[in-house]
């Protein structure tokens, strides 16, 4: 059973022991130790090639360095040191970005210090084995207190699981040989009974694996979007290179030299430098966020493709609805007070230990304060039977049972009684309202209908209302019959439900909205999801699940929370908004640049250019260094709005964009002006220009 | 007729134009006008062409790289043998080979620069055969690209984008042919000369002197150079030539003309995407920036010219009259000459060397701005929406969303052809220009020393790389340095724009289609054309900035002080 189920709430960052989501804040002064370590580190050429921006700059810091020793200046020094500051910056920030995936991997490769196992020989004979030697396809035992040693599914038993090695959760969850409970990961605790295992993972690939190499960002491969972000800013970057270049024989043609060093400081200025060097800090942030929130990303391309997905396929239970039925009303009969049929229907229920059953006994409680009586010893539960479907109570020659409306009125039959006319209305309209109907009665007479409600989540609405706002079709996957389906699916306001879906039937929905050019988005977790968890653009698959559904998917969600998708949709989101806002500030920044530096740079023989120095820089020197030195600033300036992502709230596209240019581009072209001068005034009072 | 009320007649008629024109467009494009099935069938049987089967992008480019390098070999040896050819009633010898290079290229590309005086240098044969035939052909192959880049955006799963021979042969039988037609027999009523009896010989009695004046097949020449912005004049003067634009009302029909087309097309394009608020967001860009360059410009010109005041000669209340036609005064070559610039026409009604520093520099960025307001034949639409990816991508990511336009994603193919379209001009301006002012050869052409100097260079660069073909003045471009490089930028500033274009419009065509919903980035609002304004405004501006400082704005900060 899926424990997350009565989770109302989803903020599901709560009470958690351990495992990934270890908080840790981003700058936590460990992570910013290394993260200045492994930003020297990055120097190496082979890694800044790929960073076509950073490279330019990199050079360009190697140009002025050779001008600094050929004919040294206080000025041309300072320009080369903060030039070298600005790949640095790059570096430093992309380091923190990875600092925390790196500080949660090795947390969890300490936990998969090794183990040992015992593996269950063909001749029915336990031996000893490290579980590094574990291959695909051997069986093991494990018992109360073992660590399972790798991936695998039960073949027999059943048995409580501690995993929150892996969920941070401390709770246990059960784990059973057959059915959608059956695989087990490695590094989890068996807490009680005894299991057999089929390994199903080779070494060196299995889940705890993954993880560490997910969360550790080894394979990070860049992601469509950013490699098309790169492209744009590398030709940005080649053509501020002519821009820049010619700039020599104009200059020369206006019968002024112009300097290389400040040639470099404006081309470094003009590229965007900003961007290029947050683009990968950005990218591995947004995976973090998603391990934050407990969810395994696969594939960079994956987190992206949340932010586009336009059709969330949600399952009714547990994201929509709480996970069972409760009791909501008791409806009387055949001139019976309501009272009586809550007592009745409380009595029934004292032995049943179903959450529906539990729920009765609540509602009788609540509404007329009926506890919990001693029954005294003539008493016999009936349990619930697939056959007789219904379930009840022998009190003295009392006879009462509540069930399925056809097993009980046929029951009251039986015994030479009468069924109300009203009954049958009344069982279809509840039926209709998307409830089950229980019937209830004492010996020949009906007394009533126990309405069994599908609770819609608090806020569950609220937050369809939200996704809707924001241009994203939720559509509820349900096995119950197209009428329940459709009364839940209106009281919980999704666009669209499946009822009675098949595996079939999900796959061709997703194939459906495909084909209209929309991306979708689904949680699953049996091995039969597999196929439309695969064929989703976003397949979220439970932790709890089999194997099969966490192949199949694209993600994986360590606290089986279907509602995660919403937030997962969010993450994807904030990460293209962040890209793109920095990308705008960063281009909006030249204008004042070019103010500062255009002037400085041809004064010499046209000193009318000094109107254009409007913001009244002290000197040449001094407006070419300022500039350097902001463009150097903003990057550390702006690494936490980098790895935190820009503030997003649902609301629908046109007045995001309102926002975003407003505060990163207008704002952008603002800034730099304030700041430059700022600094301007600085170094000028310190007596350095 | 005065200036506001010249504005008052352009822009409702231009209104009119937009709706019926687009429209019209629109059904020849998607072929449902086939009134001249008699003349396009026998094209097609001579070209061997199917009109109904569709090409790929790159035959379609292919096409297209043929048809044009057989059109400049044809034109360049036209050219070369105008001596040997008849209709030369001046017996004019054969175009040196450099000039014929860059005027060939000039006029294949809808350039139109001229590094030549069209009276003393061109038979009349030339000027119909080689130049007017291009005028009109040019114009069709932009109108193409840009009605195939059209296409690419309002297809779904397609491999083709449409069949150029059709495109081409359409655009000159439905569109140009029948508006020139019509607009020549205004201009020649107007008193435009049309003419193959060669110049005129006058005795003046009273003063005794003998005058050659030029004469030639003027009139029906004036439509097609403003209709298809392509701004080869007959005379060197241009538009400033009586014979060329006798009146008022030429004027302001050659104005109607010049916007006529790339104005129109953005109703086309609407009407292709089947969103008409898509073609109003690209009008209303256009719009906003060519009114804000007009303004300028016309302000900049009603000052009094520094240099003249400084001398304390004459008065000038009625701005710098200094190169300008007293027919028209500076308000009216402000406005013939804005939109002659931003539409890459490039004729001139008045001395662009000779306007202030300030109205030069709004001619020049006007240019630099990528031609896009509403910028050339075919040529300003297809600008237009290369920036428009390129807005989308920065703007679509910003609403949190892998960027689309028209339900198009918008990924790495498509953005490094956009930006490569947008960035090979500025690239090739600066590059050639800082290639002129380094060798002798581009130094010793220049008229005037120090800033007005380089401004001539940059001009010149900018002109061409844009396919607009407005000269400066002051630069005597006929030199061999000048014919070549400046050809090359013409081939650079159209092919290299053109192609991506195609290739664009086969990476979109062969997509699906996003359906649109509130998440989605909207471009048809007034939010967007704000973006794009932007957008188009940084690029331009971060390119040239530099070099446009050491230029005019040096020239105006300097009040008028010669160099």
């Amino acid at each position: 059973m899926n424990t997350n189920a009565q989770q109302v709430d989803n903020t599901s960052s709560t009470q958690r022991s351990g495992g990934l989501a270890r908080p840790r804040g981003l700058f936590d002064p460990e992570i910013l130790l290394q993260a200045t370590f492994d930003a020297f580190k990055k120097f190496d050429p082979r890694l800044q090639l790929k960073n076509p921006v950073m490279f330019v700059v990199l050079v360009g810091t190697m140009v002025t360095l050779l001008e600094a020793i050929a004919h040294p200046s206080i000025f041309s020094w300072s320009i080369t040191f903060w030039l070298f500051l600005t790949v640095l910056f790059a570096n430093f920030a992309e380091a923190l970005a990875e600092g925390r995936g790196k500080a949660q991997a090795d947390t969890l490769r300490r936990m998969r210090a090794d183990t040992q196992a015992r593996q269950l020989l063909d001749d029915g004979s336990l031996r000893q084995v490290p579980a590094s030697q574990l291959t695909k396809g051997d069986l093991v035992v494990c018992e109360a207190g073992d660590q399972i040693p790798s991936d695998g599914e039960i073949i027999e038993g059943v048995a409580s699981v501690d995993e929150s090695a892996i969920t941070g959760e401390s709770a246990p969850v059960i784990r059973e040989s057959g059915g959608d409970r059956s695989a087990v990961t490695g590094g989890t605790k068996v807490l009680s009974d005894r299991i057999v295992i089929r390994i199903t993972a080779e070494r060196g690939h299995t889940f705890m694996d993954r993880m560490i190499a997910l969360v550790e960002g080894a394979n990070r491969q860049k992601t469509p979007n950013e490699i098309a972000l790169t492209i744009l800013l590398s030709a940005l970057t080649i053509v501020f290179l002519p821009v820049v270049v010619t700039l020599e024989p104009f200059g020369h043609f206006a019968g002024t030299s112009v300097s290389v060093v400040i040639l470099v400081a404006l081309l470094v200025c003009l590229i965007p430098t900003t961007i290029g060097a947050l683009l990968s800090a950005i990218g591995i942030a947004g995976m973090d966020r998603l391990v934050q929130r407990n969810v395994l990303a696969m594939s960079g391309r994956a987190v992206e493709a949340a932010g586009d997905v336009q059709t969330l396929l949600l399952d009714k239970t547990g994201t929509i609805t709480l996970g069972n039925r409760m009791a909501a009303a008791f409806i009387p009969t055949g001139g019976h007070q309501e009272q009586e049929l809550a007592e009745a229907a409380q009595l029934s229920s004292l032995a049943d230990e179903t959450p529906e059953g539990r729920s009765i006994v609540v509602l009788a409680k609540e509404r007329f304060a009926l506890r919990e009586r001693d029954l005294g010893q003539s008493r016999q539960f009936i349990a619930f039977s697939a056959t007789t479907r219904m379930s009840g109570l022998d009190l003295g020659d009392r006879r009462i049972r509540k069930g399925a409306a056809e097993s009980v009125c046929n029951w009251v039959r039986d015994q030479g009684g009468t069924v109300p006319g009203e009954l049958d209305e009344i069982v279809e309209r509840v039926a209709k309202a998307g409830s089950t109907p229980l019937v209830v009665a004492d010996g020949k007479d009906v007394l009533g209908v126990i309405e069994l409600k599908d609770v819609v989540k608090d806020g569950i609405r609220e937050r369809f209302d939200q996704l809707r706002a924001i241009g994203i079709r939720t559509v509820m996957i349900t096995g119950d019959n197209p009428l329940t389906a459709a009364a839940i699916a209106t009281e919980a306001g999704v666009d669209d439900y499946l009822a009675q879906a098949t595996p079939e039937a999900k796959l061709e929905l997703i194939r459906a909205q495909q084909k209209g050019g929309r991306l979708v988005a689904m949680t699953g977790d049996g091995t039969n999801d597999a196929p439309a968890l695969a064929q989703a653009d976003v397949g979220v698959a439970m932790n709890s699940g089999t194997t099969a559904a966490k192949e199949a998917g694209n993600m994986v969600d360590l606290d089986s929370n279907p509602t995660k998708l919403i937030d997962i949709v969010e993450v994807g989101k904030q990460l293209l908004i962040t890209r793109g806002s920095l990308t705008t500030f960063s281009i909006a920044n030249d204008v004042a640049k070019y103010f500062a530096i255009i002037p400085a740079l041809f004064v010499a023989s046209y000193p009318q250019l000094k109107a254009l120095n409007i913001m009244r820089l002290h000197s040449p020197q001094s407006a070419v260094l300022s500039a350097v030195i902001f463009n150097a600033l903003v990057i550390i300036a702006l690494i936490p709005l980098a790895l935190r992502g820009v503030r997003w709230r649902p609301s629908n596209a046109t007045s995001i964009l309102r926002r975003n240019v407003m505060v990163y581009g207008v704002g952008g072209v603002i800034v730099p002006f304030i700041f430059i001068k700022l600094i301007d005034l600085l170094l000028t009072s310190l007596g350095w220009y | 007729m005065g200036y506001i009320a010249e504005l008052v007649v352009v822009v409702p008629i231009l209104a009119l134009v937009w709706r019926f024109l687009g429209a019209y467009m629109t059904g020849v494009y998607e072929g449902r006008y086939r009134f001249l099935r008699w003349i396009e069938s026998p094209i097609y049987r001579v070209l061997s062409v199917d009109p109904n089967s569709e090409q790929s992008w790159q035959r379609y480019a292919g096409s297209l790289i043929v048809f044009s390098a057989v059109a400049l070999v044809v034109t360049y040896t036209i050219m070369r043998l105008q001596g040997h050819l008849p209709l030369n009633p001046q017996h004019l010898g054969g175009v040196t080979p450099a000039l014929a290079w860059n005027t060939a290229v000039s006029f294949v590309t809808n350039t139109n620069w001229q590094n030549y005086a069209g009276e003393s240098t061109m038979s009349y044969l030339s000027q119909m055969a080689a130049l007017t035939v291009q005028q009109f052909v040019s114009a069709s192959v932009g109108v193409a690209v840009a009605v195939a880049l059209i296409r690419g955006l309002s297809r779904k799963d397609s491999k083709t984008i449409g069949n150029f021979w059709v495109d081409l042969v359409r655009g000159v039988f439905y569109i140009l042919i029948p508006i020139s037609f019509v607009s020549g027999i205004v201009f020649v009523a107007q008193g435009a000369v049309q003419t193959l009896s060669g110049p005129a010989k006058v005795h003046n009695s009273l003063n005794g002197v003998h005058q050659i004046i030029a004469r030639g097949p003027v009139g029906f020449m004036e439509p097609i150079k403003e209709l298809g912005t392509n701004g080869g004049g007959f005379f060197n003067a241009n538009g400033a030539h009586p014979f060329e634009n006798p009146t008022a009302l030429t004027l302001l029909l050659s104005v109607i003309l010049i916007l006529a087309i790339p104005v129109a097309l953005t109703y086309t394009f609407g009407q292709m995407v089947k969103s008409g608020r898509q073609g109003v967001a690209l009008l209303a860009t256009m719009t906003i920036i060519f009114g804000v360059w007009l303004g300028f410009t016309t302000y900049a010109e009603t000052q009094p010219n520094p240099a003249v005041a400084s001398a304390h000669v004459v008065s000038q209340r009625t701005g710098n009259m200094v190169g300008k036609e007293v027919r028209f005064g500076p308000r009216l070559t402000s406005l013939y000459n804005v939109a002659s610039t931003q539409t890459s026409t490039g004729s001139v009604a008045g001395a662009n060397d000779s306007f202030n520093p300030m109205g030069g520099f709004g001619l020049l960025t006007g240019m630099m701005l990528g031609e896009v307001s509403p910028g050339g034949v075919g040529s300003g639409l297809y600008t237009i929406l290369l920036f428009a990816i390129i807005t989308v991508f920065i703007g679509g990511l910003m609403v949190g969303r892998t960027p689309e336009y028209l339900g198009k994603k918008i990924q790495s193919r498509e953005v490094k052809l956009a930006a490569l379209g947008v960035l090979v001009m500025p690239i090739t301006v600066l590059i050639l220009t800082a290639v002129a002012v380094s060798v002798h050869g581009g130094q010793s052409a220049i008229g005037n020393k120090g800033p007005h100097g380089f401004t001539e260079i940059l001009y010149a660069f900018t002109s061409q790389a844009n396919n607009n073909g407005s000269a400066f003045a002051g630069l005597n471009g006929n030199s061999a340095f000048y014919n070549i490089t400046g050809g090359l930028a013409m081939l650079v500033g159209r092919f290299a724009v053109m192609l991506p274009c195609l290739c664009l419009s086969g990476a979109l065509a062969d997509k699906g289609v996003v359906p649109a919903g509130p998440g989605t980035f909207r471009s048809d609002t007034p939010l967007f054309s704000g973006l794009l304004i932007g957008v188009i405004l940084i690029v331009g501006g971060l390119t040239f900035f530099p070099a446009v400082s050491l230029g005019p704005i040096v020239e105006q900060l300097s009040h008028g002080k010669l160099f």
